[in-house]
């Protein structure tokens, strides 16, 4: 890497947390319960809108998996999930009216609570449609990952977003809340991820799966990005770029091998596609404040019209992280 | 006689306390060594939750940076107090805080009271030791290293090379042959007492104490020179990972560890609340012992650290993607490429596909569609026939492919009017097999019912590309096997190249080719190739057809000409 990217990419971080300091002040407390936390939390960060018919499982998910404390950004609801989430004894909650899109899609308050509340900590930043699977998930708390990363000296630990999707059309089975969306939502790609390296930042380009292949058939470079890296041991110099795909510093980003061998890695099941999908689609659209002019759900809109169905013949029913590990979408590395 | 457990601990002390309980009141006197930064509130806590038990002693401590002095020191002093303290302990054995027993303190003590003079210590020479990590071995015992590993890594490593290059060298004192082993030994009073109490003990500390790693190496040297019955293995499971961490036990190791012939085991992750249960609980010597098995260990843990070091050949994915150069494991499985001979014979993807018994897809990276075997349009593993996906990325949709069909050759047919930019790649796999036969694009334009302007044209495009393509096949990077005819020089023994091909595919089945696919009509091949001489373009991949005379037999067209028999 020359002095000059080297310079740029510098700058670009500072510029990002200056960003996320001028935008603190949209934030507005609602409940703060985590200064009364003790010892070495794992903290999960979270901005959302209107899920409320999604909380009920999404947090008792992550409180299954060790997560001790939720900070999560709350954009305008007006569902109730304000009011469910100020209720909860392990949420801590904010609340901004500013738009979605001026903070870099939320990014910028949560990278002032990164900041604030993460330094030094296991941090978990997700959305609320995003479940972290991990290897031996089902019989190690992520305290378990936390403590072995941390004994590796690994600073970050990466999951590719992998879409789930019902058989049949979305609207057929409907969610209810507090539901396990994978009840419906069973089924994802298991080959078919096109991945590149992106030499600037280091980290890995990966597009793919369903949305690929139903959406972007013939504008696959707009396909959305699936690589993620949620997990990070935060310190307050840090900021992601874009969404939680990557991060600076770069180094941060290297959570693959390139000589060969396999570092540890999970996945991140998506939950998107859903009955509520179409409502949303249509809402986000209506309100134009996601990323590039919401083209991606311009593309869904127009494909939602004739209700698809994202089930093919060779579409892999979910069973367990296992499955996953040995389809090649994640891997142990060394940890046994 | 008894035995007796010398304890290191730093973390978890609630974790280590539960252990030296357990041996504690299972009359094995305990001396704990608390790493001097550990914080005095917590050390405190320990001490008063031990307090109950008069055979456990807290011994002075010291700070215990890994890879300096400090432990051997906090070994030293636990294990003199442990001499010193109890007189009835015959074999100390050293553990850490996150060391847990796998059988019960009874069996260890029989097997120990059957070996009353055996030092058991991993005790090897520098020559003969594999693990250390960093390419030190012997020259722990000749450089000197001031800086910590840990903290200065830089300064570390350049003060190493310093010394390499200016052969700067500490003198081994006379009598200590180097030795390495585990950190976790047991051993006998008298050898343990001879080594602490030895005349040269002030000038084996002097010099251990600037040798890097001395917990590696003081004991397991000194032992050589004082014990007269060493058996060179450790009693504490320990299993380390490709940087030389310990691998950590949880709850799911269970099973394993019950199946462990080790008497400890190291390190347990202090919140495995299932392991600390079952081998600390009264009863679990009680239950019928697991036929021990070792060698799964040892399987599980050698796997991990090939997974990380090696990886699964041809996968790409978010945490594993080999550099353009790595030539080993581009694609998962050897697959083979097909240019020209589908224009050659009818039906040559059927055939194929049943002689060889793998899977035969048409044109894979046709410019309009991907031609999967059976013409669908999804194929293993959710890929899209869509030719603007594969072009997006041509290989990953290669790569993915064949790691998708694992198990199943995969064949395809190429030619010079694919999307030819995967050549490269494929040129440079081990895995592919590739065999051309050049020129056989002029056999469709030959059939066509086209205006020979347009013949023309196209016919000297594709022989641009293929020229292009034979060129790459031909250059100084191929790692592919590659086969090469012309068009002439196939059809006249087309017998031969094709059982070749077809015994690499499936080794298995050696048979002579029974059925042979039905070559086209090439009569008056030659004149259409001397037509397109005329027209001022010159065909030469096609090989060396007379015009005028037909081939390759003039009487007309025989179904089978070459059906060795």
């Amino acid at each position: 890497m020359s002095w000059l990217t080297s310079y740029q990419l510098r700058a670009k971080r500072q510029r990002l947390l200056v960003r996320s300091l001028l935008h603190r002040r949209e934030l507005k407390p609602v409940v703060k319960r985590i200064g009364a936390l003790q010892g070495d939390p794992i903290l999960l960060f979270c901005c959302l809108r209107n899920e409320k018919v999604r909380l009920p499982y999404f947090l008792k998910y992550y409180r299954d998996l060790g997560v001790d404390h939720f900070l999560i950004v709350d954009n305008d609801s007006d569902d109730g999930s304000r009011e469910y989430l100020a209720d909860q004894p392990d949420v801590s909650l904010w609340s901004a009216h500013a738009s979605y899109k001026k903070s870099r899609f939320g990014m910028d308050w949560i990278t002032h609570l990164l900041r604030n509340y993460g330094h030094g900590r296991w941090c978990l930043t997700v959305d609320v449609d995003e479940f972290l699977i991990y290897p031996f998930c089902e019989t190690r708390p992520l305290r378990a990952l936390t403590d072995w990363l941390d004994a590796s000296q690994i600073r970050t630990f990466s999951a590719m977003l992998l879409d789930m999707y019902p058989k049949g059309a979305l609207n057929e089975q409907p969610y209810r809340e507090g539901q396990d969306p994978f009840e419906i939502a069973q089924w994802f790609d298991s080959g078919n991820y096109a991945i590149s390296r992106n030499w600037t930042y280091g980290n890995l380009w990966i597009q793919g799966g369903p949305r690929m292949r139903a959406f972007f058939r013939d504008a696959p470079k707009r396909a959305p990005a699936l690589n993620k890296i949620p997990l990070v041991k935060w310190h307050r110099s840090y900021t992601y770029v874009s969404s939680t795909h990557m991060l600076l510093p770069r180094g941060l980003n290297l959570a693959f091998d390139a000589w060969g061998g396999e570092k540890a890695s999970g996945c991140l099941l998506h939950a998107k596609f859903l009955d509520t999908f179409a409502l949303k689609a249509e809402e986000e659209m209506a309100r134009g404040e996601h990323y590039a002019n919401s083209r991606e759900y311009r593309a869904y809109q127009q494909a939602l019209k004739d209700q698809p169905d994202l089930w093919c013949k060779w579409s892999e029913k979910y069973i367990n992280w296992r499955q996953l590990e040995i389809l090649g979408l994640m891997s142990k590395g060394n940890w046994a | 006689m008894t035995l007796g457990f010398v304890m290191l601990c730093h973390t978890a002390l609630d974790r280590a306390a539960e252990v030296a309980r357990y041996w504690a009141s299972r009359d094995c006197p305990v001396v704990v060594h608390v790493d001097k930064r550990t914080s005095g509130s917590q050390v405190a806590q320990m001490q008063s939750d031990l307090a109950d038990l008069d055979n456990v002693r807290f011994s002075t401590r010291h700070a215990c940076e890994w890879g300096t002095w400090g432990i051997v020191a906090a070994t030293q002093a636990a294990a003199s107090l442990m001499l010193r303290e109890f007189p009835q302990v015959r074999h100390v054995y050293l553990a850490s805080g996150s060391c847990l027993p796998l059988r019960p303190v009874e069996e260890m003590r029989a097997y120990l009271d059957d070996r009353p003079r055996t030092d058991f210590i991993e005790s090897v020479t520098t020559a003969d030791v594999g693990w250390t990590m960093g390419g030190l071995d012997y020259e722990r015992f000749t450089l000197r290293f001031p800086f910590s590993w840990r903290k200065h890594r830089w300064l570390f490593d350049n003060y190493v090379e310093l010394q390499r290059k200016f052969r700067i060298r500490r003198a081994i004192p006379a009598g200590i042959v180097p030795h390495l082993g585990s950190q976790w030994w047991c051993l006998t009073r008298q050898t343990l007492s001879a080594i602490l109490e030895g005349p040269d003990r002030a000038d084996h500390d002097r010099y251990f104490r600037k040798v890097w790693i001395p917990d590696e190496s003081y004991f397991q040297t000194l032992v050589r020179q004082v014990s007269t019955n060493v058996e060179s293995r450790s009693l504490t499971l320990s299993k380390f990972d490709f940087q030389g961490k310990p691998h950590i036990f949880y709850d799911d190791h269970l099973q394993l560890l019950k199946r462990s012939d080790c008497f400890v085991a190291r390190k347990i992750w202090p919140r495995a609340e299932k392991l600390y249960a079952s081998f600390l609980s009264p009863t679990a010597g009680d239950e019928p012992r697991a036929e021990p098995n070792p060698g799964k260990i040892d399987r599980l843990f050698a796997k991990a650290v090939e997974r990380r070091t090696t990886g699964r050949a041809g996968l790409y994915m978010q945490s594993r993607f080999p550099n353009g150069e790595w030539a080993q494991g581009r694609t998962a499985a050897p697959y083979s490429v097909f240019e020209g001979f589908a224009d050659v014979f009818e039906n040559f993807e059927t055939w194929l596909s049943k002689v060889s018994g793998s899977r035969v897809h048409g044109h894979l990276f046709s410019p309009e569609r991907v031609e999967f075997a059976g013409g669908v349009s999804v194929y293993n593993g959710a890929m899209s026939d869509s030719a603007a996906l594969r072009d997006y990325n041509p290989r990953s949709f290669l790569t993915n492919l064949i790691w998708n069909t694992r198990g199943e050759r995969q064949c395809f047919q190429f030619g010079p009017s694919d999307n030819q930019k995967i050549a490269g790649f494929i040129a440079a796999d081990p895995n592919a097999q590739i065999s051309v036969i050049s020129g056989a694009f002029a056999v469709p334009l030959f059939q066509s019912n086209r205006n020979f302007s347009e013949i023309r044209a196209e016919a000297a495009r594709l022989q641009r590309i293929e020229s292009d393509l034979l060129a790459e096949l031909r250059g100084p990077h191929v790692k592919a096997k590659v086969r090469i005819w012309t068009l002439a020089e196939f059809i006249e023994s087309p017998m031969e190249p094709l059982q070749s091909i077809v015994d690499e595919i499936s080794p298995r089945s050696l048979r002579r080719l029974a059925e042979v696919p039905r070559m086209v009509d090439l009569t008056g091949f030659g004149q259409f190739l001397q037509n397109l001489r005329n027209q001022g373009m010159q065909p030469v991949l096609m090989g060396d057809f007379p015009a005028g005379q037909d081939y390759p037999n003039a009487a007309g067209r025989r179904p089978r000409p070459y059906l060795v028999k």
